[in-house]
Order: C-alpha cells, then sequence, then structure tokens
C-alpha cells in the first residue's frame, strides 16, 4: 500500500507538470504566431558609433545656466523631487572635489576649484552597471549609450554598487506625488527600480538633441566620439579636459573642459 | 521521516509557535515594506546595501560551513564527524533558506525576481549566485534526507550519494567565493575590491559556521540528552581555531595594504569603521572595535589547549567569535564599502526598526527551519541507536 | 479501502465544487462583453480589432523591445502604415479615455496590468 501511494503520487505529479509545461508552451507559440510585424527607426533619427558629451565648465557661471539645464531634464523625464538621502537625479552639479576625486590639486587655481560642475551618467565604454545587471535591466546600446529598461528591473540595486560615479538613483518611495506637474510625453517610474540619465535617447532616435545640451545654448557640446571631424572630436583637441576617474578604465563619455 | 515534526513535547511546541509569532511580526512588517517601499530602511542613494544583504552575506558562510565535518568525514574517513554531520547539513539548509529570502527582502521589484531566470545573464555574478545557491540548497536536501533515511533502515547509503558528497564539497567552497565575487570585482568600492576578499570569506565562515553549529549542537544536547562526542568537539574547535586565526591574519594583511601603501582610497573605509570621520564616531565605529575585541578574546581563549578544551569556557570562546565575525563581514563589510561615497563623502547608515523586525522574522524561518529538520534527525537518531 | 465512506463523499463534494464554473454557466445567461468606449473619429485600430484585442500586450511587449532595445520606434502595420510605437504618444492619443476603455476590459476579466504606474494616462481620465 505504501509503496503503491507513493508510486502513484510521483507519476501523478510528474504527470501534472508535464500537462502544465504543455499548455504553457502552446500558450506561448500560439502568442507568437501573430501578424507579422516589422519595425524600423525614424528617418530623423541622429545616429553616432559613440555618442560623447563635452561639457565647457568655463561657460557655467551662474546658478541660472546650471539649472536651465537641470530643469529641462527633470521636465523632460518626469524626475520626482524628493528631499533627502534617498533623492533621484539625473543631471546635477557640485563642487571640484567631490567631481573629480582622484585630480584634486593642493594650491590649485582658486577659480577653477570654486567652479561647480556638472554630474550625470557617463554612459562608459567599459559600464560596470551593465556588467553586473542580472536581468539586462541595463545594457548598452550600438551608439555607446548605457540604457535602462525599467520593466525588467528587479531592484536589487547590484548597479549602483557598481557604478563608481554614484551616477544612479533608486525609488525607494512611490515618485509621482514628488513630480509637481507630469510631462505627458514621457512615462514616470515606479517604487522599487532604479534609473539613471539616459543621454536622452528618446529625443536622439527623434532627431533632437539631448534636453541639457538644448537648454545649455551652446555651452554643452554632444556628438560622436568616434568621428575625427566631429565637433566634440575638435574641441577635445584643442582644449585641456578631464574625466572622472578614468584610472578604473570604464572609459567615461562626459568630458568636461577645464 | 516527516512524522516526526508531528510528534513532540508541549516545549517542542512551544518554541515553533514563539517562532511563528516572529515569522508573522516580520511577515507583517513585510507587507509595509512592499507598499511603502525600501525607504522604510535605513538605506539612501549612497548606501543602497544595508543589513538584509549583510545577513545575506554572513549566512552563506554558514552555510558554506557544513563542509568543515563533511570533507574530514568523507574525503579523509575521519569516523568522529559521521554522528554530527546531518545536523550541519541540516543547518546549510536552513541557513540557505534565510539568504534567499534575505535577497527577496532586499529587492524593489521582489515580483520580477524570475526575470533572473527568464532572461540569464552570464557575465552577472548575481545570476551565478542564485545558481549556487539553489544548487546547494538541493545537494544538503537530497545528501541529508537520503543518508538519515537510509541510517533509520540500516543500510548502507547508495554510492550516488557520495558522488553527490564530493560535489557538495566543491560546491561549498563556491558558494562562498561567489558571494564574495559580487562585491570584489565591483570598481570604486576600495573595500571590497582586493583578491583576498573570497580568501577571508572562506576563514571567516569556517570559523564561524562550525562555532555556530557546536554552540547550537551544546544547547540542543542538553534538552534532547545525547552525547556529541569528546573527540568530535575537540577536533571541530581546532580547525574553528586555526581558521579563525587565518581570518584575522587576512583582515589584518588588508590593514597593511591600505595603511603601508598609504592610498587615500585603502585608507579610508578602515580608518571610517574605526576611528571615524572628522566630524566624530559613527556608531559603526563602537560596533567594529566590539568585533575587534571579540576576536582578540575569542582567540585568546581558544588558542592554548587548557583552555580550549575546557567545556565551561569554550560556549563563551565561541559565541565571542560568532559576534565577532558576524560584526565584520556583516554590516562591516556593506558598511566600510559604502561609507565612502563615490563622491569623497561619507555616507551614514543604520539600521531601522522595520528592517530589524523583517529581519528577525528570516532569522526566525530559519530558526523553524533548522528546528524541524534537527528534530527529524535525532528522532530518528535514537530510534536507530546512532546517538 | 478503508473510511470509503468519507473519502468517496468527500470526492463528491469536491468535484462538484471544482466543477462549479462549468455546470454553473450551463445555468445561466449568454455571457455579453463589456461596453467599451471606442474613439468616435477613428474607424479602425492600427492592426485589425480581433488582433488588437487578443494580441495588444504582446504588441506592446514587442514594442517596448523594439524601441528600448534596438532603437527602431517606427512600427510599420500590416496594411502598411506607420505609427511611433509608443503607448502614451500612439495608443492614448486615440484612446484618450483610459477608465472606460482599458479599465472597463481588465476589471471585467480581473487583469491588473500596472501600465499606469509609470505611462500617463491622458489628462481628465482620472
Amino acid at each position: 500500500m505504501k509503496r503503491s501511494r507513493r508510486q502513484f503520487l510521483k507519476v501523478a505529479s510528474l504527470s501534472v507538470a508535464g500537462l502544465g509545461a504543455q499548455l504553457a508552451a502552446g500558450g506561448m507559440t500560439k502568442a507568437a504566431a501573430a501578424v507579422k510585424p516589422s519595425y524600423k527607426e525614424d528617418a530623423l533619427a541622429l545616429k553616432a558609433k559613440r555618442w560623447a558629451m563635452v561639457i565647457d565648465t568655463r561657460e557655467f557661471t551662474s546658478k541660472e545656466d546650471f539649472d536651465a539645464c537641470i530643469n529641462a531634464c527633470n521636465t523632460a523625464h518626469n524626475i520626482p523631487h524628493i528631499p533627502g538621502k534617498t533623492e533621484i537625479k539625473w543631471i546635477w552639479k557640485d563642487a571640484y572635489e567631490h567631481t573629480f576625486t582622484d585630480t584634486t590639486n593642493k594650491y590649485q587655481s582658486k577659480e577653477i576649484e570654486d567652479r561647480e560642475y556638472f554630474m550625470l551618467c557617463n554612459h562608459c565604454e567599459n559600464p560596470p552597471c551593465v556588467r553586473v545587471c542580472p536581468t539586462q535591466a541595463t545594457y548598452k546600446l550600438e551608439s555607446g549609450i548605457v540604457a535602462m529598461d525599467y520593466h525588467r528591473c528587479i531592484g536589487c540595486r547590484f548597479c549602483m554598487a557598481g557604478c563608481p560615479f554614484g551616477a544612479r538613483s533608486f525609488n525607494f518611495t512611490d515618485p509621482r506625488p514628488y513630480i509637481k506637474e507630469v510631462n505627458p510625453k514621457f512615462p514616470t517610474r515606479m517604487i522599487g527600480v532604479v534609473e539613471k540619465c539616459n543621454f536622452c535617447v528618446e529625443r536622439l532616435d527623434a532627431g533632437k538633441l539631448p534636453a541639457c545640451v538644448e537648454a545649455a545654448q551652446g555651452k554643452i557640446h554632444f556628438g560622436d566620439l568616434s568621428d575625427p571631424e566631429s565637433e566634440v572630436r575638435k574641441l577635445l583637441e584643442e582644449n585641456f579636459t578631464l574625466r572622472r576617474k578614468p584610472s578604473l578604465g570604464t572609459e567615461p563619455g562626459v568630458f568636461y573642459i577645464i | 521521516m516527516l512524522e516526526k515534526v508531528l510528534k513532540g513535547s508541549p516545549k517542542y511546541y512551544m518554541w515553533l509557535a514563539f517562532l511563528g509569532g516572529l515569522i508573522g511580526v516580520g511577515a507583517i512588517t513585510y507587507l509595509f515594506q512592499l507598499k511603502y517601499g525600501l525607504s522604510l530602511t535605513g538605506m539612501s542613494r549612497n548606501v543602497t546595501w544595508g543589513f538584509y544583504i549583510a545577513q545575506f552575506t554572513y549566512l552563506v558562510g554558514i552555510a558554506a560551513s557544513a563542509v568543515m565535518l563533511v570533507l574530514p568525514a568523507y574525503f579523509h574517513g575521519y569516523k568522529q564527524f559521521k554522528k554530527i554531520i546531518i545536523f550541519g547539513e541540516f543547518m546549510a539548509i536552513g541557513a540557505v533558506i534565510m539568504c534567499m529570502l534575505f535577497i527577496v527582502v532586499d529587492m524593489g521589484m521582489p515580483q520580477r525576481m524570475l526575470n533572473v531566470m527568464l532572461h540569464p545573464t552570464f557575465n552577472s555574478v548575481m545570476f551565478y549566485d542564485m545558481m549556487v545557491l539553489i544548487g546547494y540548497l538541493c545537494l544538503n536536501a537530497i545528501i541529508g534526507w537520503k543518508t538519515l533515511e537510509c541510517e533509520r533502515f540500516q543500510v548502507v547509503p547508495p554510492q550516488w550519494v557520495k558522488y553527490l558528497i564530493y560535489t557538495s564539497v566543491i560546491w561549498a567552497f563556491s558558494i562562498h567565493t561567489v558571494t564574495a565575487f559580487l562585491s570584489q570585482g565591483l570598481p570604486g568600492r576600495h573595500y571590497w575590491l582586493t583578491a583576498v576578499l573570497a580568501a577571508r570569506f572562506l576563514a571567516s565562515a569556517f570559523c564561524a559556521g562550525p562555532a555556530l553549529l557546536l554552540l547550537l549542537l551544546m544547547i540542543v544536547k542538553r534538552i534532547a540528552k545525547f552525547e556529541i562526542g569528546k573527540e568530535a568537539i575537540k577536533t571541530l574547535t581546532i580547525i574553528i581555531t586555526y581558521a579563525m586565526c587565518l581570518n584575522v591574519f587576512l583582515f589584518l594583511c588588508e590593514v597593511f595594504t591600505s595603511f603601508y601603501s598609504n592610498i587615500p582610497g585603502h585608507m579610508h573605509p578602515l580608518h571610517y569603521l574605526f576611528a571615524g570621520t572628522e566630524q566624530g564616531l559613527p556608531w559603526v565605529t563602537y560596533w567594529m572595535w566590539i568585533g575587534a575585541v571579540m576576536a582578540i578574546g575569542s582567540l585568546v581563549l581558544l588558542i592554548p589547549t587548557s583552555l580550549r578544551e575546557n567545556m565551561k569556557i569554550l560556549p563563551w570562546a565561541l559565541g565571542m567569535l560568532v559576534l565577532a565575525t558576524w560584526i565584520d563581514k556583516g554590516l562591516g563589510l556593506i558598511i566600510g564599502g559604502f561609507a565612502p561615497s563615490p563622491f569623497e563623502t561619507w555616507a551614514s547608515y543604520a539600521p531601522t526598526v522595520p528592517e530589524l523586525l523583517i529581519s528577525l522574522g528570516i532569522f526566525a524561518v530559519g530558526a523553524f527551519v533548522v528546528s524541524i529538520l534537527w528534530k527529524i534527525a535525532i528522532d530518528v537518531k535514537k530510534e536507530a541507536g546512532t546517538l | 479501502m478503508y473510511n470509503s465512506k468519507y473519502v468517496i463523499s468527500g470526492l463528491v463534494i469536491f468535484l462538484a465544487v471544482f466543477s462549479y464554473p462549468f455546470w454553473g454557466n450551463l445555468a445561466s445567461k449568454d455571457y455579453t462583453g463589456p461596453k467599451l468606449s471606442l474613439p468616435t473619429d477613428q474607424k479602425q485600430c492600427i492592426e485589425p480589432v480581433e488582433f488588437m484585442r487578443s494580441q495588444h500586450m504582446t504588441l506592446l511587449n514587442q514594442w517596448r523591445d523594439s524601441a528600448l532595445r534596438e532603437g527602431k520606434r517606427v512600427y510599420v502595420a500590416s496594411n502598411g502604415a506607420t505609427w511611433d510605437a509608443s503607448l502614451q504618444k500612439t495608443c492614448m492619443s486615440c484612446h484618450t479615455n483610459k477608465a472606460e476603455f482599458c479599465d472597463t476590459c481588465h476589471l471585467e476579466n480581473a487583469v491588473e496590468p500596472y501600465c499606469w504606474t509609470c505611462h500617463v494616462p491622458p489628462k481628465g481620465n482620472e
């Protein structure tokens, strides 16, 4: 009796599992065999092999200069204003010693030390956040942009531990109540996911430059780093620039003219 | 064998009910966390892992430590351990379950957990961590259950169990190595970016795990009235002592590398943990010093043979050792990794009450699982006359 | 078999409860789908109604992956018309009433997609 009951349970559970698997597989193939759709890029889309940003820090002198860019980004991407240590930020400003932590010299130019600097995601060539993400919710596009799929993020925050630039924010709480006016052209995020600057990939795909670049009115330059004729390459040749933490080998795509 | 769970003394049931209560408190608190998010915890933009991941890290070590009984018994034919191996394996099951729960409660979107399997990502250490944890859980469950069943019917375990046991030995080392790799491969986290982190993890696990096991066995043997075996305790405490020496040695290697090289980034975490900041001492400084004192204290009580073999002193030494390793590899490691922020500012962290209640609930789950499994093992062994 | 009295009567009760949806439906009226408020200025959706009804979620998943991962944000429908692969910018520009379009059907079918915790429905529809 005992043996046979045990065997019966074994056979029964296996059959149920098999049946379930078959049903699930059937459902999936049915869903896939739908209208054959096709997708294409927007004809206006701006393209590059390696997008990069050059910020002319000499030009940012007043609070308004910074605020114009920050506000443009916040509005474009529905970034909530959450006060305190759980804040969300895509682009923000900070002091020299916090921005260029391993390039701080003693007795350097007061003017440079007193300046403030933008910080944002560096869209690294070897992004540690992409390397560590267990679900490919963070991934690198062919254009060099490090993008995120908020639908897939499980909120493990491994990417935040991995990012040496502190470019990522986590939605510790529901962000909606902290957005004054929701921009209907872009989604918000939800509680429990990580977010960061996306180099305005949605604007580039529609033929527009990033929101902060547009708002900076020539103080931030954006272009293809792989193209020797591009404006950003010319600027890099002609000016002395810094990048944040270059010794880590992530190859940041944001350059600062000092 | 499952029927053993259902037949116990009133005390046994009261213990389970007590744990059930704690689990309930944890579960209710977790419902609040699901609603209000991780804002209920002390974590922030700059300290993105906290108490949960600290417990996860520590408990993977506890799980892996079963190998310190399995290895001598099966690789070297050391018979004295055979009696207590099952307790190590069953404790490992409880520990792995706690690990998994700590990962789940740490997630922002736990309902999307299966994405890790739906979109397997071979460049992410987290993927491998999930694999090795599930594998280790299965290995220990199958091995433990089968060997206990064979003991009950007084037959020799089938050959395939032996191969699984050999696999589990290597697997145990791998689970804790992979856990260390979660942290030690991240650029910009100086406290973790060190090749000896995995070695440190293993050393700390191989002293803390057996120490915890021995402590628990000492309690349980009084309740269930059985003998662990003098030889077994003697050998196990020697293993614990060596592993703890190695653990402290590896930590001192870190201290030397950081301060002799004089590289600020490498000194910052240790400085923060043990000497605080310019603004004052964070709570974690007292915490770390308690750990340091406990570590030295435990070694003082464990290294001299006369003290180590004194059964009155041993529990104290083991308790201090468990506490020291828990402080060092738990919150100490997490805070040391995050406190110097990417902007070279100090980021503070302290767990909140909801965070601690949820953790308490998870510890209660672990205790519940281990209690039930040990109950089965003890009853079966008593019946078979092998305890 | 021992306790056959209890086992068999238990099984019968279980089967009766388990099969309730089948025999319960035999007695009730025919099912009529919920009334949706459809856009007045458009005759046709981007794909045939049947397809949209059963596959809109699959389509939206494909839109998401194509737009976010491949940068292909233009959808070429089976009739050759092109659309912006965007829930907010394309779908909601016609289906401006989320409550009377999306929610009616989702409620009836007891599905709770959480699109709207992030995506923004048109104003005046809450």
